[in-house]
């Protein structure tokens, strides 16, 4: 099937009323928990996995999708409005994009982000139609050795472009292995770590992870302080730009647009490292760089369009390979398991309506979300003024029925409070919970493909070494831990991330 | 270099090595294998043992190091209010069914908050659970019953 033949698959099947209705939804419900703080975009579609089993797969999916890139949207409005990035990679946003608030030009800002964000949007989704394919090509050349070494790069490649302590990432990475690997064990049958409770038989619930890590754990963060919060904002005119305007624009937004789709494939946390270094980029090329920081609209259009290229291209891994690069990847892994579908180099072939649906609903999705927050940014400012009080319980409420929901155990429950305790301890104590959930979802998979690899290799471990490609990834993943713990690159990594926090 | 201020990387040390142990010696209790058929033991005992690595190389490191700011506060009432709000939705939906479950959950929840008192709380909660049933019960079918067989439903 030629692209244009699937693309035009992809437009009739996103095009049904039911599609475009939940792309609707999904992006509707990114940018509300884009905006609000408290809840973000990894709990939310973890709160909403289990209302999507009646759904077809192609509509659960298109409507989870929604809500990831929907929420990078929701986060460089509050960024711009309120210097406060409701996403990590909104956070280089808020430096120029407040600064452009307080001069009044806020809806300058607001509509370049969203302008960029389409155009990076729109190109991104191109790259992934085009890519695709021919990845999913290679994946199907890849052997069991080849995928348990693709995995442990992408593992570790994850933590060398996150923030902060390699020791600690890599000790949330196997916590989450070993908490994989409680439940039945395929190959044997023989239960593990369940304390002989039937309940467990099936695993930890992954819903139950992801919400007691990113949801529970954020709650009790924020009701460490006071969260009556006062937001004073000022009515948003002129969403107009100039034609000097785009014309200073019109570089940042393609440079920012090349950074983000290369850098969103990367595993871990390539969207924000991509707004971060086209913030740097735009800096240095500007004419004019002490205009940054006090309100320059590069500022904005490019890290805006990186962060929304990335948040397109991050699709990539999961829709070719099968396998997640971010925690809101796993999540939609999660998704297509629920589904029946196995997610690997397969589903181009064999489900050609889901896989060019969902990427045409990309397209679609950032359509809407121009029409969404440049008319009715009025709306998502008002969302603001809700209470902490009245949203911290609703979260709550829908964190109990939503999991409960999914196999009616009362387990389930439980495991989201003790996910929570234990997420909120140890962010406490400074470890990124995104790795223990990678970890928690890749765990299973990786022993399989271990245990697959040494049987076919009669026990031999040299075959991850002897087989070029399975070598190759393990050379990288290598190189990519000794980056990670080298002083001079953990230096600039955290110069890199330190408006990040 | 004071203890007090490698506090929170030895905590987070001790809770790996604590995990790391517990996982290793339950598996060594499964069946092993080898390497040519990796029995349900083997995974997770490597992992246990290498995390209890990593949770010592964590805790040396922040003493060597001594950095590391205090944690902050605790919001114990919160903490323990959450908890006991979600131990309590799995314990009794089944009998008590979803409205009434929820209800207190969700007070308790509500409870949580920084100098929330009854009334708002109970307020807040009759709002949230009528949502709550509209939109999972009404709008997403989802097949809950609303009162369990202790209350006759």
């Amino acid at each position: 099937m030629g692209v244009l033949e699937s693309l035009a698959l992809g437009f009739a099947t996103a095009f049904t009323p039911v599609n475009l209705l939940f792309c609707l939804i999904g992006v509707a419900l990114g940018t509300a928990v884009g905006v609000l703080p408290g809840i973000g975009p990894t709990a939310t579609m973890a709160l909403l996995l289990p209302i999507t089993f009646g759904f077809d797969p192609v509509t659960a999916l298109i409507m989870l999708a929604g809500i990831y890139y929907g929420a990078q949207y929701g986060g460089s409005t509050t960024a711009i409005l309120i210097n406060l990035p409701g996403e990590s990679s909104a956070a280089v946003t808020a430096i120029d994009g407040y600064s452009m608030a307080k001069q009044g030009r806020a809806g300058k800002a607001l509509a370049t982000a969203a302008l960029g964000s389409f155009f990076a949007g729109t190109v991104a989704t191109l790259f992934v139609a085009l890519l695709a394919a021919p990845i999913a090509d290679i994946a199907l050349e890849f052997g069991p050795a080849e995928f348990a070494a693709l995995i442990v790069l992408g593992l570790i490649a994850s933590i060398t472009l996150a923030s902060g302590s390699t020791l600690k990432a890599l000790a949330m990475i196997v916590l989450g292995l070993l908490l994989g690997t409680v439940g039945q064990d395929i190959a044997t049958g023989t239960p593990r770590f369940t304390f002989g409770a039937r309940e467990l038989f099936g695993g930890l619930e992954f819903v139950s992870l992801a919400v007691g890590l990113f949801g529970i754990a954020e709650i009790l963060r924020n009701l460490e302080g006071d969260m009556t919060r006062s937001v004073m904002v000022k009515k948003v005119e002129g969403l107009w730009l100039s034609r000097d305007d785009f014309r200073r624009i019109r570089m940042p937004v393609l440079r920012g647009t090349a950074l983000g789709s290369a850098l969103g494939v990367l595993p871990g946390a390539g969207h924000v490292l991509a707004s971060f270094l086209s913030y740097s980029v735009e800096k240095r090329s500007s004419k004019r760089p002490e205009e940054f920081g006090r309100g320059a609209i590069e500022g904005v259009a490019g890290p805006e369009s990186a962060n929304n290229a990335a948040a397109q291209t991050s699709f990539i891994p999961l829709l070719t390979f099968g396998l997640p690069a971010n925690s809101v990847m796993a999540i939609l892994l999660g998704a297509l398991y629920i589904q029946g579908i196995v997610p690997g180099p397969l589903v181009i072939e064999n489900e050609p309506e889901l896989f060019w649906g969902l990427i045409v609903s990309f397209w679609i999705g950032n359509l809407f979300l121009v029409l969404l927050n440049l008319p009715l940014i009025g709306l998502w400012v008002k969302m603001l003024t809700i209470p902490y009080r009245w949203l911290f319980p609703a979260i709550i409420a829908f964190a109990c029925i939503g999991t409960y929901a999914i196999s009616l155990n009362a387990y389930d429950v439980y495991a989201i409070a003790f996910f929570g305790l234990l997420g909120y301890a140890l962010v406490k104590l400074g470890c990124e919970p995104a790795p223990l959930l990678l970890g928690f979802v890749l765990g299973p998979l990786l022993e399989e493909y271990l245990r697959r690899a040494l049987t076919i290799s009669q026990g031999d471990a040299t075959v991850f070494l002897t087989r070029p490609i399975s070598l190759s990834l393990l050379v990288l993943a290598a190189l990519a831990l000794v980056v990670a713990v080298l002083p001079t690159v953990r230096r600039k990594r955290e110069v890199v991330f330190e408006e990040e926090s | 270099m004071k203890l007090h201020d490698a506090r929170k990387d030895l905590l987070a040390g001790a809770i790996f090595t604590g995990f790391g142990l517990a996982f290793a010696i339950t598996s060594a209790s499964y069946d092993i294998g080898t390497p040519l058929r990796m029995g349900p033991g083997f995974f997770p005992l490597v992992l246990g043992g290498l995390l209890v690595v990593l949770g010592i190389a964590i805790a040396v490191t922040g003493f060597i190091a001594g950095e590391g700011s205090d944690p902050g506060p605790v919001p114990w009432r919160a903490l323990v209010l959450l908890v006991a709000a979600l131990l309590f939705f799995g314990y009794f939906v089944r009998a008590l069914g979803l409205v009434p479950t929820l209800l207190v959950t969700v007070t308790m929840a509500g409870l949580a908050g920084r100098s929330v008192r009854v009334v708002p709380a109970v307020v807040i909660a009759v709002s949230i659970t009528a949502l709550s049933v509209l939109i999972f019960v009404v709008a997403l079918q989802l097949r809950l019953p609303l009162l369990g067989p202790w209350l006759g439903g």
